[in-house]
């Protein structure tokens, strides 16, 4: 059964959430749901554009009181 | 298509150079990118088992980084290797210029490599030298 994980990666800087969502990618199974939570604007527009060339969904973000929430959905 | 090699030197021993280098790396690496660094010069005592030395800043942005939760350089480096498969290499002639053996260095480094070998290694890979 497909899991959701958050990865708070609030107060990092670029490119520490990218890498802690790909570390949380590599544990994951095929299906589960990872949310990035960051403060960084920067890694706003980089995660979707590392989803992207890797081949996963990009679930959505969205921005809430500053912080960045990125969800992707581990393809394969 | 497939990913372009990445290749980078590093020479500098300043914050700031070291912490693009490591930039580079590591987002090139989880990015699918073939990534060879080759640690020379002023940037391989970083690199000593257990050194964990701060490098100086060259500027006000290097002051910045280590105020503000910016990831260690070291941490990126490894983690190019370790989220990617990145290939970090120590210069053999910056080795034998400060007596170090390889046992002296962080464990998740590469072989030692001299200039011959990166640079044929290279020859169709993105060149970054910092």
């Amino acid at each position: 059964m497909a899991e959701k994980r958050v990865i708070d990666a609030r107060g990092s800087f670029c490119p520490g959430p990218l890498m802690e969502l790909i570390a949380g990618m590599k544990m994951a199974q095929v299906g589960d749901e990872l949310e990035v939570l960051s403060s960084d604007k920067g890694s706003a527009n980089d995660i979707p554009e590392w989803i992207h060339k890797a081949g996963h969904e990009h679930v959505g973000t969205r921005e809430e009181a500053g912080v960045w929430h990125i969800s992707v959905r581990k393809v394969k | 298509m497939a990913a372009k090699p990445i290749s980078i030197i590093v020479v500098a021993g300043s914050r700031e150079r070291l912490q693009m280098a490591a930039m580079i790396a590591a987002v090139g690496a989880v990015s699918g990118n073939p990534v060879t660094v080759f640690l020379s010069m002023n940037a391989l005592q970083y690199f000593v088992k257990g050194d964990r030395t701060a490098a100086p800043p060259e500027g006000r942005f290097g002051e910045l980084l280590d105020a503000k939760n910016a990831p260690p350089f070291r941490a990126m480096f490894e983690q190019a290797v370790t989220l990617g498969d990145a290939k970090i290499h120590p210069c053999s002639m910056a080795m034998d210029v400060m007596g170090l053996e390889p046992s002296a260095l962080e464990p998740w480094l590469a072989e030692p490599l001299g200039l011959t070998k990166f640079l044929g290694d290279a020859a169709d890979a993105q060149i970054w030298s910092f």
